[in-house]
């Protein structure tokens, strides 16, 4: 029998707020354990929330870019359970008010593209990282009450390269909007997939299996892959797929049960007596909208459009944000767009990887470039020394127009000087122009490789070519 | 000077104005009356006197050096719920004894600003659940009108210790009427401000919803003062309202005229089980109230008959969630287990008295799924009927004139084997906190077996000045408050 998997994706990103969701606490990943800290945030006693504004304004502006209506009425609720990591034994969230509702995001999958539906964005707060030890549990609440979004697909997907490539946009998407900088390694962006298969031709989904908190975008391929085979071979086995929470065992690429349906929590979710409903005005959304930044998309049909890019310049110079920030601020120095981008496709990015800095680490600054392009597009230095230019700068530091001086780099163009070396060119290779002569064009590229050679490659290509067929065809 | 500690907040503030005498004398007055009494009466579960002396002196020095305040130098017993930083803090329950607060409430930095003397805990029902004071894990407080009878609750201790004059004032809660109900019990005057105007902030949480800080004091015009002190908008709780600076005091004048108001008379408040004693000095007042000049209108409240089974399921679903957070983690008693849903069992099971376990198990009951809708859901829309209620009363009358409980004072464990009868008494007292309002309870007499009467004024919301203005003038013209218990 044939089988459709369907795939539904929770992920929860913690936003760039500063401070915490409901008190004024700092967020610093790494900071010393428990020194983060407050009454409100460790639930004691007496302690009430208070709104992040920062919080309400990034989520909405999250939903905008996904296209989501604001709801202008949102409140918040008690979603109760006991745990460790949540100092209050509940969580401060929003159940059937969240504050961004529908949207949804068109990927690029396996050459097609794909609009993926996005059901709702809701804010709460985030829990204490538990650190199990030999002999006991160790709680750090900094983390605890960070801001936390939770954006939910519809079930729309439907294979494991669909889930990557959704996650991969929205990535891409919240980084540019400065939402957050969803880096997986510090928990900025973890998900729970969900996962049911069926019959093609079936109206109803399977069974939904869960499997919790993943942040390794590696890791939610892997658990895909493998809970669809799972579900599939119990299905063909004449069984029943549990509807159940899994984790996944990234040592053995293998789900496994975490709680089943009858352990599943009553959250028991109520209003949140301690806040108010929040209320946005559409003179708010507005605002929020006008504000948004440029999406990579956006970028990339507008590097096409306007700067005459490639596409694949543009794909390559938008797939990440700072390298596309670093080329806007370049264009603010330079009009020679593709100049840029062949600069920073090949040279910049060999050498990062090389090193593995970040862009905005380089010593070649956008000023710089633009520098080394204008001395090239000035014919001062020819393009193969720009990009020796472009290295030492790169390694060393230094400004390209001091350093052409010093070098000796400014290439020849001087009529005089240009002559000498092609007569002597002429004179020493008889052969070469005999050929020429014949009519083999290519024989003309032997006798520039020897004027470049004597003149130790200042000579500007194109003089030299110029004058080699004036003295030839004459 | 001797027996400062009779002297009502207001006496005691023109006198520190005067020069008349310092707040060091005012509180060893305190002080020695609690050491003579508080052993019958039981209201202090923590006095601290080195530190009452102390900020006594601060507060002497700071009126030398300029500093005024109708609360400076003035001692005030807290309700053992709310935060003081260095104090414990223990709700009468022992998952919190030992628990030494970090932080100060709103209310508790306002006093501290105005330089008023933080003087010691009083004793409460357990997390504020009851009426009696008995639920009370860590003490046993008795009326000072008669030490076999309760002094009401849950803010028991902050009624008796004014009562029994061992604070000059108090800090209470009321969440179905723990201000109003001991204050009518132990004979002094307890307001309820209207939900909002005094900052939650620092105090523990029972009913967050329903849950307001108010004073307890001898006169209407020394809780004015009180509520003056350490009402308005708290950036730091959410449900605070940002109003204009109050003047409560100020507003209260010498002339008891009540000619040109209005004051409603609900028939629903007269309810069946009613002392006649009880009902009597009500039907008095209102008397009393028609002498001074008021008009008395009859109102409806034809949905308070709701109101105790309402209260009983949004407060505590409320206290459900505010309470899950007493777990052994963090602070206060903890006893380990294998793991921590083993370790909260234990703590809970040995930290709760069994009123705040019923209500626990009540409270998650009515939130839980397939139970939500029918009770907690049902009781919200019952809630707006009860405070559309209120809301077209007002539109007849500027205030309301009612018992604050069915009887006086009773004797001690009358009613504990029966949680349900105590849940009754609570019946004129709860329909104010869900529509959150405001209302106060003023001495309006004594039934037959000496234990004073309370006359329960409510107003509409954000309307103290108009309850106060009634009180006031009812206090002025009648004799009720200024009666002390025999010692």
């Amino acid at each position: 029998m044939e089988y459709e998997a369907t795939i539904g994706l929770e992920t929860h990103i913690m936003q760039k707020t500063g401070t915490k969701m409901f008190c004024s606490c700092r967020h610093e990943y790494g900071a010393a354990p428990n020194t983060h800290v407050c009454p409100v945030c460790l639930g004691y006693p007496g302690a009430l929330p208070v709104l992040n504004e920062k919080a309400i304004e990034l989520c909405c502006k999250a939903g905008l870019l996904l296209g989501c209506a604001i709801n202008p009425y949102s409140k918040w609720d008690r979603k109760n359970y006991f745990y460790p990591d949540m100092a209050k034994n509940y969580q401060i969230s929003q159940y059937d008010q969240p504050l961004c509702l529908g949207g949804q995001l068109e990927v690029e999958v396996d050459g097609a593209m794909k609009t993926f539906a996005i059901e709702r964005i809701h804010q709460e707060e985030n829990a204490a990282k538990n650190t199990h030890v030999a002999g006991g549990s160790l709680v750090d609440y900094n983390r605890a009450g960070t801001a936390l979004m939770e954006i939910v697909s519809e079930p729309c997907m439907h294979s494991a390269a669909d889930a990557l490539a959704y996650m991969n946009a929205l990535k891409q998407i919240m980084q540019y909007g400065g939402i957050s900088d969803c880096d997986q390694e510090k928990g900025q962006m973890r998900s729970d997939v969900n996962v049911s298969v069926r019959p093609v031709g079936q109206k109803e989904l399977g069974a939904k299996v869960e499997i919790k908190n993943m942040n390794s975008f590696a890791f939610i391929e892997q658990a895909i892959g493998y809970e669809i085979d799972r579900q599939i071979a119990v299905l063909e086995g004449g069984g029943r797929v549990a509807q159940e929470t899994r984790g996944f065992d990234a040592d053995r690429g293998e789900t496994f049960t975490q709680r089943t349906k009858e352990d599943a929590h009553d959250y028991r979710y109520f209003p949140e007596p301690d806040l108010m409903p929040v209320k946005i005005s559409a003179e708010q959304v507005e605002r929020w909208r006008a504000e948004l930044p440029e999406l990579p998309a956006q970028r990339r049909a507008r590097y096409v459009s306007e700067l005459g890019l490639p596409e694949y310049d543009a794909g390559v110079l938008t797939s990440d944000k700072a390298v596309s920030d670093w080329f806007e601020e370049a264009m603010r120095h330079t009009d020679n767009a593709k100049a840029v981008s062949n600069f920073i496709m090949g040279e910049m990015l060999r050498l990062l990887s090389g090193q593995g800095t970040a862009i905005s680490e380089s010593q070649v600054t956008p000023e710089k470039l633009a520098a080394i392009i204008a001395l090239i597009d000035a014919k001062t230095i020819s393009t193969s020394a720009g990009k020796q230019v472009f290295e030492i700068v790169f390694n060393e530091g230094g400004d390209p127009k001091t350093i052409v001086e010093a070098k000796g780099m400014a290439q020849v163009s001087d009529d005089s000087a240009l002559e000498g070396w092609a007569d002597e060119a002429i004179a020493n290779n008889p052969k070469s122009v005999e050929e020429y002569k014949a009519g083999k064009q290519g024989a003309i590229n032997f006798l520039m490789g020897q004027v470049m050679k004597a003149s130790k490659g200042k000579a500007n290509p194109g003089a030299v070519m110029q004058m080699l067929k004036q003295k030839l065809d004459a | 000077m001797a027996d400062l500690n009779t002297l009502t907040l207001s006496e005691l503030s023109d006198k520190l104005a005067a020069g008349e005498c310092r707040s060091v004398d005012i509180v060893n007055d305190v002080l020695a009356c609690i050491e003579e009494r508080d052993g019958r009466i039981g209201a202090y579960l923590t006095l601290d006197r080195a530190s009452a002396l102390e900020q006594a002196q601060a507060a002497d020095a700071a009126r030398a050096a300029g500093a005024c305040h109708p609360m400076l130098g003035i001692p005030v017993a807290i309700k053992d719920l709310i935060n003081v930083k260095g104090q414990p803090c223990t709700c009468s329950s022992k998952i919190l004894e030992g628990y030494v607060a970090p932080y100060d409430a709103t209310v508790v930095s306002r006093l501290r600003a105005a330089g008023a003397v933080l003087l010691g805990r009083v004793n409460m029902d357990e997390f504020a659940m009851g009426s009696s004071t008995e639920n009370a894990a860590l003490g046993k407080t008795s009326n000072p009108w008669n030490l076999d009878h309760v002094p009401g609750g849950s803010s028991g201790g902050s009624a008796a210790s004014v009562a029994a004059d061992e604070a000059v004032c108090s800090l209470g809660s009321d969440t179905g009427g723990s201000i109003r109900q001991p204050a009518a019990f132990c004979g002094c005057v307890g307001v309820k401000p209207t939900y909002g105007r005094v900052s939650r902030y620092g105090l523990t949480a029972f009913a967050s919803s329903l849950d307001q800080i108010g004073p307890i004091s001898k006169t209407v015009r020394d809780s004015a003062i009180l509520l003056d002190t350490i009402c308005g908008h708290d950036p730091m709780d959410s449900s605070s309202i940002d109003l204009p600076a109050t003047a409560f005091a100020a507003q209260l004048g010498s002339d008891p005229s009540l000619s040109g108001m209005k004051l409603g008379l609900p028939k629903e408040y007269f309810v069946e089980g009613m002392d006649p004693e009880v009902e009597k000095a009500v039907r008095d007042a209102v008397e009393h109230c028609r002498g001074l000049g008021a008009e008395i209108v009859d109102v409806s409240l034809p949905n308070a008959k709701y109101a105790i089974a309402v209260y009983y399921i949004i407060a505590t679903a409320e206290a459900s969630a505010n309470l899950a957070r007493f777990d052994g983690i963090r602070y206060g008693l903890r006893i380990d287990g294998k793991d921590p849903i083993e370790l909260y069992g234990r703590t809970r099971a040995a930290g709760f008295g069994p009123e705040v376990k019923r209500r626990i198990i009540l409270g998650t009951y009515v939130l839980s799924s397939g139970y939500y809708d029918a009770y907690y859901l049902k009781a919200q829309k019952v809630r707006t009927l009860i405070r559309d209620d209120f809301a077209e009363a007002f539109r007849q009358c500027d205030a309301i004139l009612a018992p604050v409980t069915p009887t006086a004072a009773y004797r001690k464990g009358e009613k504990t084997s029966d949680p349900l009868k105590m849940y009754l008494d609570d019946i004129l007292t709860t329909p104010i906190n869900l529509a959150g309002n405001c209302a106060l309870s003023v001495p309006c007499g004594f039934a037959s077996n000496g234990m004073p009467v309370g006359l329960q004024i409510i107003g509409d919301a954000f309307n103290e000045e108009a309850i106060l203005r009634v009180g006031h003038a009812y206090e002025q013209t009648t004799g009720w408050h200024r009666q002390r218990p025999e010692w």
